[in-house]
C-alpha cells in the first residue's frame, strides 16, 4: 500500500521530504551533543577548582555562547522552511487539471469541472484519476464537517472546511496507485475515509475522464437488468445518482461508473461481488454511523443489484 | 512564649475540624492539596487504563477489541481527562502544597476559595467519567471541533458533557490560579525578595499568570459551544455567518499555552531536584528566571501552528514558524543551565535525580521533534499523524510527568513523613523509562509511514501492524511502571521509614519545616537572607524570624510585592463548610444546564444563599482578637 511520506512520488511531497531530512540531521546532531554533554557532566571527575568564581564566569560564556548558536540554528531553520514554503505555492502552470475536493461523512467527491463547459462535469467518488507530470490544482470544501486532505505519497494535507473553499495542489511524477485518507477527525468511521489517487500517463487519463462523461451503460444480461428495475423502485435513488436513469441524489456517492473503480465505501473494500454484497446488506457493520440503512432487500434481490451495479461500468 | 506553648497555641488556631462536616470545612491548603494530587492521580489512572485499552485496539490491524464509538470516547476522555482533569490540576495542586511553605507564610490566600475549587474540580471529574460509564461519553476530540462537536453532527448530550467539564476546571483553575499569583505576590517571608524567590515559586507564578491569561479564551468558546447546542446560537455555522475556524483560534489561543501551563511547573520541579541532589543552587538564576518568564509570553504566540492545515496565508504561517522555533531557545537556555549545574554539583543517584535525567533525554528529543513540527511544510505531511502524537507524549509524559514523578519521590516524605522505597523507585524509573520509550518512539515511525491520528481501526494492508504492537508491548511496560508507584505509595504510605524534616539535604525552605508539616507550617515565621532558604540557615543556631505575629488568631504577614518587606498583617478565615455547599450548587447549576437554560434561573437563589454563608462575617470566641483594625506591625526581630 503506497501511503508514506517517506516515498515521494511528486514535487510537493519530494520538496517537504527533502526539507524533512535538513531537519532530521540537525535535530539528530543537536541530540546527540545534548546528550554527550550531559553524559559528560554526570561522569567526569570532579575538581576542587570547579567551585571558583572564574569557573562561573566560564560557564556564563559557554551557555551564552550556546544559546547564540541555538538562536542562529533556529534562524536557519526558519529560512529554510520558508524556503520549502514558498516552493509549495500553487504553480502558474498553463493548463492545470482543476479538481474540486468535496469531504462528506466519510467519503470523497471529486469534481472535474471543464471551465467552457460546464455540462461535461465529471464526478469520481473515492478515486481521483490525475494525468502524471501535470499540475493538479484542487479547491478543497466540505460539505458537513472538517475534513483533511492528505496523499502522503504526493502531498501534505489541506483541510476542507465547511464555509470555506481554499486552493491547493500536487502533482504526481510517476504513474501509480497511491492511497490517501483523511487527517481531521471527523466522526464514527473517520478511521475508514480513504480514497485512491490513479496516477496515469496523459492519454489514458484523457480516455478515462472521456468515459466518465458517458452516462451508465444499459444492462445486458437478466439479473443485471432485474437490478436495475430494483435499484430505481426502492430507496436507493433518496441518495445515489447514476447517469442516463431517473436516479439523480446527490446525498451519496454517484454511481454511474461504479463497477468501474478498484474499490467502494471509501477505500475500505475491495470491489468484488462478496464486499459489495455485505456492503448493500448491511454498510454499518462495516462502517459505524454510515448513513445507508441495512437490511433494504431480500437476498436474491441484493444480488440482483449488485449485479448491476458491477455491470456499471 | 515557649516553642511548646507557641505550638499548642498556633495548633489551636489553625485546627483542622474532624467528622464528615468538618473533614468537608477543612481550608488548611496542605489537606486540600493533598486530596487534589490523590484525585488527579486517580483520574490519571482511569485515563491511562482507557490508553491501554486503545493501545490493545490498536495491537493487531482490522481488530474487534473496540467498537469504533467506544474508542471514540476513550480517546476523547483520555486526552480531556489528561489536560484537564491530571495534567494541569496536578501541577497547580504541587504548587498549593508547596508554594506556602517554600516562601514561609502559614497558609495560602483565600482559603476557602482553595476548598471549593478543589470540590468543584472533584465534581466535574465525576461527572465525566460517569457521562462515560452510561456510554454518553464525549466522543468528538478533546479539542470538540465545530462542527462536529456542533448541534447538527454532534447529536444527544455528549459534546455537552465535554464543554461543561471545561467550565468545571476553568473555575477550579482560575481560583487556584489567583490564590497561587496573591499567595506568591503578597505573603513572601520578609527579605524574599524578587530576586531570591526559588525557582520552583517563579515557576508556578509563571503558570499561574499563563492561566489567567489563557482560560478565558476557552471559557469563551466552550460557552459559544453550549450556547449553540443548547439556545440555537450561531456562532459556528457558517451557513448563519459563524465561523468554524473561529472555534479553533479560541481554543487553541488557550489550548498551546495549556501545553506550557502544565510543563512550567514541571521546570521549577526539575531546578528543585536538581539543586537538592547537586548539593549547589541552580547555575544561572537570572537566566532560569528570564526563561520561564519568556516561555510564558511566547507560549501565547504559537497558536496557529495547530492550524498550518487550514490554508492561512504563507506570511500569517512564517510568522507562527519563527515564534514556534524561538520558544525553544527559553527551553535551552534551561537545558544548559541545568547541565552545567549537574556539571558543577556533585549528582547523588536517587528516584528523584533519575526521573529527572530521563526527563532531559526524552524532553529534548520531544521539544527537537516541535522544532520539525514548526516549520509549516514539513508539518503539513506528519500534522494530525502518529508523529504529532509521538511528539506530544514525549513532551507531556517526558517533560511533566516524569519531573513530577521525580517531585513525587522527592517531595513524598515531605507530605506524608515517609519515605518512598528507594529500591522499587528504581525498578519504577527504569521501567518507565523503558516503557515510555518503547510506546512512543516508534510512533514517530507511523507517522511517517502514513498513519492518522485518531482512527480506531487500521487495513492489514498498510503495513503499520508490526511497530503498532510494540508500541502497544510498550504502553503494557507502562501501565506495570504505573502499578509499581502505586504499590510503593500505598506501602509507603503505612510502612515507609519515617523521614526526618530534611530528608535530602534540600535547598529550599519546605525542609526547614517537620514533615509532614503543622497545619500552621512554621512556628516561627521566617526572614529570608538568600535563595537557598535551607542552606542559607545550616550552621546557624538562630536563625532570623519575624516576631510579633498573633498565635491566637489566623494572622498571616503580607509583605510587598518585589522587595518583600513586612506591609501589614491580616486575618485568613476560619474553616467553613460553606464553600462545600457553594461548589455543591455550582455543579448543579453546570451539570442542570446541559439539559436546561432554566438551570441558571433555578441556582440563582442557592448560590446566593450558599455564598452569602461563606462570606457571613463572624466573631466566634476564637477571633474576638482578630480584628484588622487591630493589624499594627509590631517591630520585627532578626530583620536584616
Amino acid at each position: 500500500m503506497n501511503q508514506s511520506a517517506l516515498d515521494p512520488h511528486g514535487p510537493v511531497a519530494r520538496t517537504i521530504l527533502d526539507l524533512g531530512w535538513v531537519l532530521f540531521s540537525v535535530t539528530v546532531v543537536v541530540y546527540v551533543l545534548v546528550l554527550a554533554g550531559l553524559a559528560w557532566a554526570l561522569l567526569r571527575q570532579r575538581r576542587e577548582s570547579d567551585r571558583t568564581p572564574a569557573a562561573d564566569r566560564r560557564f556564563t560564556s559557554i551557555v551564552a555562547a550556546l544559546t547564540g548558536v541555538t538562536t542562529l540554528t533556529l534562524v536557519g531553520l526558519v529560512a529554510v522552511s520558508e524556503v520549502s514554503g514558498r516552493a509549495l505555492a500553487v504553480p502558474h502552470a498553463i493548463r492545470p487539471v482543476a479538481v474540486d475536493v468535496v469531504g462528506h461523512q466519510w467519503w470523497w467527491e471529486f469534481r472535474y469541472r471543464d471551465e467552457n463547459d460546464p455540462s461535461k462535469l465529471v464526478t469520481s467518488p473515492n478515486e481521483l484519476h490525475i494525468p502524471v507530470g501535470v499540475p493538479i490544482v484542487m479547491r478543497a470544501m466540505s460539505q458537513d464537517v472538517i475534513h483533511s486532505f492528505w496523499v502522503p505519497n504526493l502531498t501534505g494535507k489541506r483541510d476542507l472546511i465547511p464555509g470555506q473553499v481554499t486552493t491547493t495542489w500536487m502533482q504526481a511524477d510517476t504513474a501509480g496507485i497511491y492511497r490517501g485518507q483523511c487527517a481531521e477527525f471527523c466522526g464514527p468511521s473517520h478511521a475508514k475515509m480513504a480514497f485512491l489517487v490513479v496516477a496515469e500517463p496523459v492519454d489514458k487519463f484523457q480516455s478515462w475522464i472521456q468515459h466518465q462523461r458517458e452516462p451508465a451503460g444499459v444492462p445486458t444480461t437478466a439479473p443485471a437488468a432485474q437490478g436495475r428495475d430494483l435499484f430505481l423502485s426502492r430507496q436507493c435513488t433518496l441518495c445515489h445518482a447514476i447517469q442516463g436513469t431517473p436516479a439523480g441524489a446527490r446525498l451519496g456517492p454517484d454511481l454511474t461508473h461504479v463497477g468501474s473503480r478498484m474499490t467502494i465505501a471509501a477505500g475500505t473494500l475491495a470491489n468484488e461481488r462478496d464486499p459489495l454484497d455485505a456492503w448493500v446488506e448491511n454498510a454499518p457493520s462495516i462502517k459505524p454511523g454510515v448513513r445507508m440503512p441495512p437490511h433494504m432487500l431480500e437476498s436474491s434481490e441484493r444480488e440482483a443489484v449488485v449485479a448491476y451495479l458491477r455491470s456499471l461500468q | 512564649m515557649t516553642d511548646e506553648a507557641l505550638h499548642r497555641q498556633l495548633a489551636d488556631t489553625w485546627y483542622n475540624p474532624a467528622g464528615l462536616v468538618g473533614r468537608l470545612s477543612i481550608v488548611d491548603h496542605k489537606v486540600i492539596a493533598r486530596r487534589y494530587i490523590v484525585t488527579a492521580f486517580t483520574f490519571f489512572s482511569i485515563a491511562g487504563v482507557l490508553a491501554a485499552l486503545m493501545r490493545l485496539q490498536l495491537a493487531f490491524p482490522d481488530n474487534h477489541f473496540l467498537t469504533a464509538d467506544q474508542y471514540n470516547q476513550f480517546f476523547t476522555v483520555h486526552g480531556t481527562a489528561m489536560m484537564f482533569l491530571f495534567a494541569v490540576p496536578v501541577m497547580e495542586a504541587m504548587g498549593v502544597y508547596l508554594v506556602p511553605i517554600m516562601i514561609g507564610t502559614r497558609a495560602i490566600a483565600f482559603p476557602r476559595l482553595n476548598a471549593y475549587s478543589y470540590y468543584v474540580y472533584l465534581f466535574g471529574g465525576v461527572m465525566l467519567f460517569t457521562a462515560l460509564f452510561v456510554n454518553s461519553g464525549p466522543d468528538v476530540g478533546w479539542f470538540s471541533y465545530v462542527p462536529l462537536a456542533g448541534p447538527d453532527f454532534g447529536p444527544g448530550k455528549r459534546p455537552d458533557f465535554w464543554a461543561q467539564l471545561i467550565t468545571f476546571t476553568e473555575v477550579a483553575g482560575l481560583a487556584v490560579a489567583v490564590e497561587l499569583a496573591a499567595t506568591i505576590l503578597k505573603t513572601r517571608a520578609p527579605g524574599m525578595t524578587v530576586s531570591r524567590i526559588p525557582l520552583f515559586v517563579w515557576a508556578m507564578l509563571v503558570m499561574a499568570f499563563m492561566v489567567i491569561f489563557a482560560m478565558p479564551s476557552v471559557v469563551l468558546s466552550s460557552t459559544f459551544l453550549l450556547l449553540d447546542r443548547l439556545v440555537g446560537t450561531q456562532f459556528y455555522n457558517p451557513a448563519e455567518g459563524g465561523d468554524a475556524l473561529l472555534w479553533q483560534h479560541l481554543f487553541w489561543f488557550f489550548g498551546h499555552p495549556e501545553v506550557y501551563i502544565i510543563f512550567v511547573p514541571a521546570l521549577g520541579m526539575v531546578s528543585s531536584i536538581i539543586a537538592t541532589f547537586t548539593g549547589r543552587p541552580i547555575f544561572g538564576y537570572p537566566a532560569m528566571v528570564s526563561s520561564l518568564v519568556a516561555t510564558g509570553f511566547i507560549g501565547f504566540g504559537l497558536w496557529v501552528h495547530h492550524m498550518f492545515a487550514t490554508g492561512l496565508p504563507q506570511l500569517g504561517l512564517t510568522y507562527f514558524t519563527a515564534a514556534s522555533m524561538i520558544i525553544s531557545i527559553p527551553s535551552g537556555v534551561q537545558i544548559f543551565c541545568w547541565i552545567v549545574s549537574l556539571w558543577r554539583g556533585q549528582p547523588r543517584y536517587a528516584t528523584p535525580l533519575l526521573f529527572v535525567l530521563g526527563f532531559v533525554a526524552i524532553f529534548v528529543l520531544g521539544g527537537l521533534t516541535g522544532v520539525t513540527l514548526a516549520s509549516t511544510p514539513f508539518d503539513l505531511q506528519v500534522h494530525d499523524t502518529y508523529y504529532v502524537v509521538a511528539h506530544f507524549h514525549y513532551v507531556l509524559l517526558g517533560g511533566a510527568v516524569f519531573p513530577l514523578i521525580g517531585g513525587v519521590y522527592f517531595w513524598f516524605p515531605k507530605m506524608t513523613g515517609r519515605m518512598l522505597d528507594e529500591r522499587l523507585g528504581k525498578w519504577n524509573f527504569w521501567i518507565f523509562f523503558i516503557g515510555f520509550n518503547t510506546t512512543f518512539f516508534p510512533q514517530h515511525l507511523l507517522g511517517l509511514h502514513g498513519m492518522p491520528r485518531r482512527v480506531y481501526t487500521y487495513p492489514a494492508s498498510s503495513g503499520w501492524g508490526t511497530l503498532n504492537l510494540i508500541s502497544t508491548a510498550g504502553a503494557m511496560l507502562l501501565a506495570m511502571g504505573g502499578l509499581l508507584l502505586l504499590f510503593n505509595v500505598l506501602r509507603s504510605v503505612r510502612r515507609g521509614a519515617v523521614a526526618p524534616a530534611d530528608p535530602w539535604g534540600g535547598e529550599g525552605l519546605e525542609w526547614t519545616v517537620p514533615s509532614p508539616p503543622p497545619a500552621y507550617n512554621f512556628l516561627h515565621v521566617p526572614v529570608v537572607e538568600g535563595r537557598s532558604g535551607n542552606w542559607d540557615r545550616r550552621g546557624n543556631e538562630a536563625p532570623p524570624v519575624v516576631t510579633g505575629i498573633k498565635a491566637d488568631c489566623r494572622e498571616v504577614l503580607i509583605t510587598t510585592v518585589t522587595a518583600a518587606e513586612a506591609d501589614h498583617k491580616t486575618i485568613y478565615p476560619d474553616p467553613s463548610i460553606w464553600p462545600f455547599l457553594c461548589s455543591v450548587v455550582t455543579s448543579a447549576f453546570f451539570i442542570g444546564s446541559i439539559f436546561t437554560p432554566w438551570a441558571l434561573p433555578v441556582a440563582i437563589p442557592p448560590l446566593a444563599i450558599t455564598l452569602i454563608g461563606w462570606f457571613w462575617p463572624k466573631r466566634s470566641d476564637r477571633s474576638t482578637q482578630c480584628d484588622l483594625a487591630n493589624n499594627r506591625l509590631e517591630p520585627l526581630r532578626g530583620e536584616a
